[in-house]
């Protein structure tokens, strides 16, 4: 096992340096530099600014300028938030996001799993159609819509929450972002989980659980379940980037601190070490979430075993 | 099956991280228009960043609620008779937000960190009519030549190249505040961080969480302290314009700094005490590139398309946001300027049209011939209607508009290396005077992007720049405008408007034409 996973890590550095090299080259590709704006800055002002931050060396010795300082550990200065370093910048920012995302994760599991099992269970009937009739509802309207409607329902019209911001993370202040940011997953978790809930309850091994006469709710929880839920659990890698890319927009409308809103503000304004930041810092994130995903898969399914 | 505890246990300690917020009795709390690039006066460079920087520091001259300047730090000034010599009295009581003295020394320092190269201050050219200053910004020359001198801890001397009337204007803006020579001296480039930072201004910085909250107190060492009414102020930088509008209809915050202009009409019916639509000192035009090859080099082409673009039909019809039609460059009601306009303005919208069609066919357009043009824009959904509003009124000129859109900085970046015919502009002025505007059409200055050049235009501005006496000087700039309207340099569309939503319980505020709001006038009313 621990040899297995010291294997993944080591597979993740070139995927890594990968993702870093294309980022770093794509991003100085993209027209427009850091210090473009609505006004032209005198010649002699931006040759100032680009001294300042290295850029007007050749790219090749950026490049490598920027690797040797991220082995140290250091992101660089943000062009845009000058008072910040990227690192300063994703301590702060991170906390909020985690805790955004994992409530958001967490709720989603709480209720897509329940809402399939139930789905499935009282399968064709109006139970059925209306939690899978939400579902699709959850899965047709973007979080972009969502959000703001629930804003100005919950926040303005009856005034029970907060619009937004994010107060030290108050439960309050969390609830609208959270909910809109899981409902998307909510629903893909509960068709999944209907899906695979239907199959198995077809497969021999139910059958063979019935036949021994366990009563109906053994058969469920002890037999159904697990086997059930590796779909869901395989879905985990891509929803966790799904909720990585929805906390951009559910942070910009709520207005809550996370890093998400780095990723397109930095893109907008050229700020190539913010850029790169996020970047390197969620390729991280998401390379160990679909290790975690990938060993947790081990606990579920017996059949799975990673062995030296 | 996996113990759901863990799950529970996130949010147990999730809403055990509820934090009451402090609620001081007399608290302002203010939507901006994002996220400040920084709180150091020398690295700022944007429209909602004069609204924090401005709350904490203080130039020699300052702002009222009316934008009048009065005096800031200095008490008075002395200016020799050639307009070159500038002598400021400092307030004897001047302090710093930790009670340290504040002396004409500071300023010293704080001018040559402006123009040190290597602080690469966007904003450093502002200073350039101070003796030496573009020198030293361009490296050529070293800071000790600066032409500022303290004569001794309250007497300050500052020597221009040459006599700018609207220097005194020019130093109550950000780039001319003093910083604490004692604070930068100790923690160099991290005197910004919260903890460090000493201010001058009527308030003082708390705390600064990034993308958060700003917040601020009132500084007790201030000089007119007994009369700032507010005890603390929380600034939220808030992109989403929609989200600042929820906010405060949720009643999160007293003030919004812009609100979304879609919402006007609604806003007027249901909030029209709250909200507050005022002339602002900008305007928002179309560059006509006079580069070679373009047809926009022919005036008579730049003639056709100014008079037969319904200037009030996209301000009233389209817009509906309450611009005011421009058929000029300088804005109404700059200090001194008469209201200059483009020849054509007073015809009829079919006297125009008529005038439109004979210039081009004169320009050698018509039915056989049509004048392609590529419009750029950077992306919004206002600018993109005001496109497709051009490109229908055009089009019974046979002008067939190629509208391109693209993100702000490949925008002005394709606008620079004149790649277009038609390109959205607009231009905030920075200080109340007419050259601040008139100079975006002097031959060869970065702004000026449609490549626009007339001698007799560059000598009248020139010629403004030497002249002493005000009423003069805004006759001669009145001359230079009229010759590049009269040329047709540019399509002016709008004046900008400001738009704030302010809560009726606040005292103090007032419009104005450069939408600075400083705290200290604010009151809250019990």
């Amino acid at each position: 096992m621990l040899s297995y996973i010291a294997k993944r890590l080591a597979m993740a550095i070139p995927t890594l340096l990968i993702v870093i090299t294309a980022s770093f080259f794509l991003m100085r590709v993209a027209p427009g530099g850091p210090f473009d704006g609505e006004r032209q800055l005198p010649p002699e002002i931006e040759a100032n600014l680009m001294a300042a931050y290295h850029l007007d060396e050749p790219l090749p010795m950026q490049y490598l300028r920027y690797m040797g300082n991220l082995l140290q550990g250091d992101f660089g200065p943000s062009f845009k938030y000058k008072d910040f370093s990227v690192t300063d910048l994703i301590a702060q920012g991170f906390p909020v996001s985690l805790e955004l995302g994992g409530l958001a994760i967490a709720l989603a599991l709480l209720l897509g799993i329940p809402m399939g099992v139930m789905a499935a269970l009282k399968r064709n009937t109006t139970v059925d159609y209306l939690l899978m009739g939400t579902a699709l509802g959850g899965i047709a309207v973007p979080n972009f819509v969502i959000a703001p409607l629930m804003a100005l329902f919950f926040g303005v019209m009856l005034g029970w929450l907060p619009v937004g911001g994010w107060n030290g993370g108050a439960l309050p202040n969390l609830v609208l972002p959270v909910v809109a940011l899981a409902i998307q997953q909510i629903a893909y978790i509960a068709r999944m989980m209907r899906a695979s809930m239907i199959e198995v309850l077809g497969s021999h091994f139910i059958r063979t659980a019935r036949a021994k006469g366990l009563n109906e709710r053994q058969v469920i929880w002890r037999h159904a379940l697990r086997p059930a839920m590796l779909p869901v659990l395989s879905y985990l890698g891509p929803a966790i980037a799904g909720i990585i890319t929805g906390s951009v927009v559910i942070e910009q409308i709520f207005g809550l601190p996370g890093i998400g809103r780095y990723f397109v503000q930095g893109a907008l304004n050229r700020d190539y070490t913010l850029v790169m930041g996020t970047v390197v810092f969620y390729g991280i994130l998401i390379v160990l979430m679909n290790l975690i995903v990938d060993l947790l898969y081990s606990l579920f399914d017996p059949q799975i075993r990673y062995d030296d | 099956m996996p113990s759901i505890r863990p799950l529970v246990s996130a949010i147990a300690l999730a809403s055990s991280l509820i934090a009451a917020s402090p609620a001081l009795a007399d608290t302002l709390r203010v939507a901006i228009m994002g996220e400040p690039a920084s709180l150091d006066p020398h690295q700022v460079s944007g429209v909602w960043e004069n609204d924090v920087v401005g709350d904490l520091f203080e130039g020699l001259v300052t702002e009222d609620a009316h934008v009048q300047r009065i005096p800031g730090v200095a008490e008075s000034w002395d200016i020799s008779d050639d307009g070159r010599t500038y002598t400021f009295h400092l307030r004897q009581d001047a302090k710093w937000s930790d009670g340290e003295p504040l002396t004409a020394e500071d300023f010293v320092f704080s001018w040559r960190r402006l123009l040190d190269p290597n602080t690469a201050a966007n904003y450093a050219y502002l200073l350039y009519p101070i003796k030496g200053a573009e020198a030293i910004n361009k490296g050529e020359a070293d800071v000790d030549t600066l032409g500022v001198r303290a004569i001794d801890a309250h007497t300050l001397e500052v020597t221009l190249t040459h006599a700018t009337p609207y220097f005194l204007d020019q130093l109550s803006h950000y780039t001319a505040y003093p910083l604490p020579e004692h604070v930068l001296k100790e923690y160099g480039r991290d005197w910004i961080r919260q903890g460090h930072l000493v201010s001058n201004g009527a308030f003082k910085l708390d705390q600064w969480r990034s993308q958060n909250r700003i917040e601020a107190s009132k500084n007790e060492y201030f000089h007119d302290a007994d009369n700032v009414s507010l005890d603390e102020i929380i600034y939220y930088p808030i992109e989403d314009r929609n989200a600042a509008l929820n906010r405060f209809r949720g009643g999160e915050v007293d003030i919004a700094r812009e609100f979304p202009t879609q919402q006007y009409q609604w806003l007027k019916d249901n909030l029209p005490d709250e909200t507050h639509v005022a002339p602002y000192l900008g305007i928002y035009y179309m560059a006509l590139n006079s580069r070679e090859g373009h047809p926009t080099s022919d005036v008579r082409v730049r003639e056709a398309l100014n008079l037969a673009t319904r200037r009030d039909v996209i301000s009233n019809n389209i817009l509906k946001i309450g611009t005011i039609p421009a058929w000029s460059i300088v804005p109404e009601g700059i200090n001194d300027y008469e209201l200059q306009e483009m020849p054509g303005h007073d015809m009829s919208a079919d006297e125009r049209m008529a005038r439109a069609k004979e210039l081009l066919a004169d320009a050698g357009y018509g039915p056989n011939k049509p004048l392609n043009l590529v419009a750029t824009y950077n992306t919004d959904d206002d600018h993109r209607k005001v496109m497709v509003a051009l490109a229908a009124m055009w089009k019974p000129l046979g002008i067939n508009l190629d509208l391109r859109n693209a993100e702000v900085a490949v925008h002005y970046q394709n606008m620079r290396q004149g790649d277009f015919d038609i390109g959205r502009a607009g231009w905030i002025g920075d200080y109340n005077d007419p050259q601040n505007f008139l100079s975006l059409f002097e031959t060869g200055v970065p702004n000026n992007y449609g490549a626009y050049s007339n001698a007799e235009f560059d000598q009248l501005m020139d010629q403004a720049a030497g002249t002493l006496d005000m009423t003069q000087r805004a006759h001669v700039m009145e001359s230079a405008e009229h010759v590049m309207l009269a040329d047709f340099g540019a399509l002016p569309l709008y004046y900008y408007v400001s738009r704030n939503l302010v809560s009726t319980h606040l005292n103090g505020w007032e419009d104005n034409i450069e939408d600075i709001h400083r705290s200290r006038w604010i009151s809250i009313e019990k």
